[in-house]
């Protein structure tokens, strides 16, 4: 009889915080400018060079705390975690270790382990086929990175699936960006992610050995890598053999994960207490001053629309978790009272014509034109077709709504009009048998005959409008 | 020219203040003198002096100041007297160094020392040992041991070194100058590069506690680049005090009985006697930590060195020596540029912090520190200062320590308790014996600097040391 297995999945994730200046020095940060532009002497870890604590990045560091339920440490150390490697400028990360800024809280339904603040490390290039460190002719370093804030949220093992953990981490990046505190985008590195997966037989509260991947810097490639994972897992233990603990690397063109022999091995950092810093005390006012800067978090926002706008779960969701749908939403919302659930529902629409990853804020469709467009299909003054139309053409041109169906003429045609009338009596003619069938009570038949409408109105009909006319004319 | 050499720096800056000695003249003279140095004690001379006379009313005067190599200095050689940064030229200025030059002391050069501070005797140089200008077969002492040479031997007026765990005293006290460790944080450690970050202070290396004084002025203060930097309370004003009435000498019977040599037992008596004679109460005090201080430096100092010292890879600046990859670049290049001091305290650091000895090594070691400055803190409920001999002998021979590291390391018996605890100590000359200079030692609480120097300059007045016989 065959086990049953169930995965156990932890996240890592480190944010670059979007402060001004690095974390220990007053260099900018910056993404994409000429190599080593942005550096000095503290950055590059010169002899003689001293770190001192950047301000905001732990104010950053509190907000996500606070936004994560996490008890805020009063007095928290930075430790030096020693290593060489050439993206290390000093041959240590100064970040925390056993007494961390943030202990606890959780997301939804995974609880968090702890938050604390780091350095980044500077960006190796390897110059060569494989853009690997193995194989490559050369590297070159990059130190514009090195010193970037960091926070690392280390979640504890609560999730199950690899959907699941995709979906949480969309969760975590839509409240990070609604804190304002990261670009959170993992194309750049803003958001980058590890994964500790193990399974055991379902049932078990043992926990089975577990593997870290790295390298899963997309939504997608966390959820194929982590599958991935999992079916390597269960095929060792099914045949009988044991899961390694190991660092696996994933590549998303082969799916496959190779373990990764470099940094990441096995080592002995030799933690201990940064000499250079004196601990971080956070005081009643820095509390203050993060509770203050609190937004309303993407789960709590979701609730909202679905408790208090009545939108179906999905939908709430599908706006509240990117924060830029959502904030289009509301702008949209107190342009024009209307009803709620009618203005979230072009919501899609306007994405499916500027693209999935586009942010609406940016196109040429004011909110106050969306609303403006729903508004008018609510009052039936243009028909659903006719307002795509005209959606597609905000979203090429922008302007107003109103002006665009008055110019192009694309108004609905009502049963006032003589001419809608009209063209339904021509439809009848057109389809007597499909006529004769709505007459008897076939509903299903009085497609053909609202088709004939639709074509000939351009779509400027209203559906149910046009279904009522008809079976009132079959009398 | 013999006449400007003996001047103390108060006195030169005093005449070049009032337009009667041209600070041009001044430092040529001691630079001309720096050029000709047969003690090796410095590393590096100006060619000129630097343009233009010192800002009008510059406290300091325009008198030259010599500069331990550990300081960095905007594009001169700061080379930490380590071979793995030969040629080194910083591309900043150390924040003592600069409130120094901007207070009127202009950079002289800089000065030979131990490697990367690692050391009692200046023997650990990757540039050479220095020589006791009191005797040229001795060592000056050290970690900065070119500094106390050069200011002993008249080759510069005045000089600033660091001490970790005595390396301003110690040489001092072998050279016969005064040197003073201030209290850890009263002075930036931004741009000195680092030995051991929760120990090494900059300090004054200078022919008399006044010249002391007026250099300390300039170097403390908080600096917004060193997070560990505080702001001094009060101001350190010039040492006029001529007794000692009233002020409670502390003699910790740990650090002044078993071990000192005899003829240094002796100046630290007739000193204590001169110290009744000015009206201090001389009491023996209790440090029961102290005799465990030397081991728990040598747990943390060489921790803190093994992460200070990993930047030293070859791939940014310093020594390079390439390989075909790169683990074997870091090897070479390190094995190549580090003598074999610095690669022992690595090694002890490193072991010392390793998975599953730090709790017994560094854990430890930290808690013999809170226990040191708890048995000061105890002390000076009852005592003004703490008084020792600040060396357990006097300038030893070259080569006489240097196959026994133990041996060596015993050089800091004396010194280490202070830094460990934070405190201020001040080294200054109680007279000779067998016709080297011995060093007297006064710690007191932290920030009690002013105090401190007061009452190191009335025994200076009475005990009258004469140094100039090193300046020949």
């Amino acid at each position: 009889m065959s086990t049953e297995y169930e995965p156990v999945i932890g996240l890592e994730i480190h944010v670059q915080l979007a402060t001004r200046t690095k974390m220990f020095c007053g260099c900018d940060l910056s993404f994409g400018d000429p190599p080593n532009t942005h550096t000095c002497p503290v950055c590059l870890g010169l002899p003689g060079t001293l770190p001192v604590l950047n301000a905001r990045a732990v104010h950053f560091g509190v907000l996500i705390g606070l936004a994560l339920g996490s008890q805020i440490a009063e007095r928290s150390l930075f430790h030096r975690k020693n290593y060489f490697y050439p993206d290390l400028p000093k041959g240590y990360q100064i970040s925390q270790y056993d007494v961390p800024l943030c202990s606890g809280g959780s997301l939804g339904e995974v609880c968090i382990h702890r938050v604390h603040l780091e350095e980044d490390a500077a960006k190796l290039v390897h110059v060569g086929e494989s853009g690997r460190i193995h194989g490559s002719d050369r590297s070159v370093v990059d130190f514009n990175r090195g010193g970037t804030p960091l926070v690392e949220i280390v979640t504890e093992p609560d999730l199950h699936a690899p959907d699941q953990a995709r979906e949480w981490l969309t969760l975590l990046r839509a409240t990070l960006k609604r804190l304002g505190v990261s670009d959170v985008n993992m194309d750049e590195g803003s958001l980058r992610c590890d994964a500790n997966v193990s399974v055991r037989p379902v049932g078990s509260q043992q926990l089975g050995t577990k593997t870290e991947l790295k390298n899963m810097n997309s939504f997608r490639y966390l959820e194929r890598g982590v599958r991935a994972e999992i079916e390597r897992q269960i095929g060792l233990l099914q045949s009988g053999e044991a899961v390694a603990q190991e660092t696996l690397h994933f590549d998303p063109a082969s799916d496959r994960l190779t373990p990764l022999r470099s940094k990441e091995e096995a080592h002995d950092y030799r933690y201990f207490p940064e000499p250079d810093l004196v601990p971080l005390v956070v005081t009643g006012e820095m509390h203050a001053a993060a509770q203050a800067d609190l937004a309303e978090l993407p789960a709590a926002r979701a609730k909202r629309f679905e408790q208090q706008l009545g939108l179906a779960p999905d939908r709430a969701r599908e706006l509240a978790f990117r924060t830029e749908l959502g904030d289009y939403y509301e702008r949209a919302l107190a342009a024009d009272g209307h009803d709620p659930v009618t203005v979230a529902n072009w919501i899609p629409q306007l994405v499916e014509r500027i693209g999935s990853d586009a942010d609406p804020a940016q196109s040429k469709v004011t909110p106050e034109a969306l609303a403006t467009l729903a508004g008018m299909v609510s009052a039936k003054e243009v028909a659903r077709d006719a307002a795509r139309d005209v959606l597609t053409r905000l979203v090429a041109e922008g302007g107003d709504p109103r002006t665009i169906v008055e110019e192009r003429g694309l108004g609905s045609l009502t049963a006032d009009d003589g001419g809608l009338t009209e063209i339904i009596d021509r439809a009848i003619a057109a389809d007597p048998a499909a006529a004769e069938q709505v007459r008897q009570g076939n509903m299903r038949a009085v497609g053909p005959l609202v088709g004939f409408v639709m074509k000939e109105t351009k779509g400027r009909a209203d559906g149910g409008e046009v279904t009522r006319l008809i079976r009132e004319r079959v009398g | 020219m013999s006449e400007l050499i003996d001047l103390t720096a108060a006195q030169a800056a005093k005449l070049t203040r009032a337009g009667e000695l041209d600070p041009a003249e001044l430092f040529e003279a001691y630079r001309a003198r720096a050029a000709g140095d047969e003690l090796n004690a410095f590393t590096w001379v100006a060619d000129v002096a630097p343009a233009g006379p010192p800002a009008a009313g510059a406290p300091l005067g325009g008198v030259p100041l010599a500069v331990k190599d550990l300081f960095c200095t905007e594009g001169v050689p700061s080379q930490a007297g380590s071979r793995i940064l030969e040629g080194y030229r910083p591309p900043y200025t150390a924040t003592v160094v600069a409130q120094l030059a901007a207070g009127g002391a202009p950079l002289l050069g800089k000065t030979n020392q131990d490697e990367f501070a690692m050391g009692s005797s200046n023997e650990n140089s990757g540039y050479g040992p220095v020589l006791n200008p009191w005797d040229r077969s001795r060592v000056p002492g050290g970690s900065s041991g070119g500094s106390a040479a050069a200011v002993a031997a008249g080759l510069a007026p005045w000089a600033i070194g660091t001490d970790t765990g005595g390396s301003i005293r110690q040489p001092a006290a072998l050279c016969g100058i005064v040197g003073l460790k201030p209290t850890y944080g009263a002075c930036s450690r931004y741009g000195m590069i680092a030995f051991a970050s929760s120990l090494d202070q900059a300090g004054p290396l200078t022919r008399d506690v006044t010249d002391a004084a007026m250099l300390l002025a300039h170097m403390i203060g908080h600096d917004e680049r060193d997070s560990t930097s505080l702001p001094f309370p009060g101001e350190i004003a010039l040492p006029a005090r001529e007794d000692l009435r009233g002020v409670r000498f502390g003699v910790p019977e740990e650090l002044a009985g078993d071990g000192i040599e005899p003829g240094v037992l002796d100046s630290f008596r007739a000193t204590l006697e001169l110290a009744k004679r000015l009206g201090a109460t001389v009491e023996p005090c209790t440090l029961p930590h102290a005799p465990h201080a030397l081991s728990a430096y040598y747990l943390i100092a060489p921790a803190e060195a093994s992460a200070n010292l990993a930047r030293y890879d070859g791939v940014r600046y310093g020594l390079r020596v390439d390989a075909p990859d790169l683990i074997s670049m870091y090897t070479r290049t390190r094995s190549a540029g580090f003598g074999p001091e610095v690669k022992r305290r690595i090694m002890l650091g490193t072991y010392a912090l390793s998975s599953g000895y730090y709790d017994a090594y560094y854990g430890t070691a930290q808690k013999v520190r809170t226990m040191i400055a708890e048995d000061f803190r105890a002390v000076f409920e009852g005592f003004d200062f703490v008084v020792t001999p600040t060396s357990p002998w006097t300038a030893f021979e070259l080569g006489a320590k240097t196959a026994d590291p133990l041996a060596m390391y015993l050089n800091d018996f004396c010194t280490v308790p202070m830094p460990l605890a934070g405190i201020p100590a001040v080294s200054i000359p109680s007279g000779l014996s067998a016709g080297l200079p011995v060093g007297f030692q006064l710690a007191g609480p932290a920030f009690s600097e002013s105090r401190l120097l007061d009452a190191a300059y009335a025994l200076e007045q009475a005990i009258g040391f004469d140094g100039s016989a090193a300046r020949r």
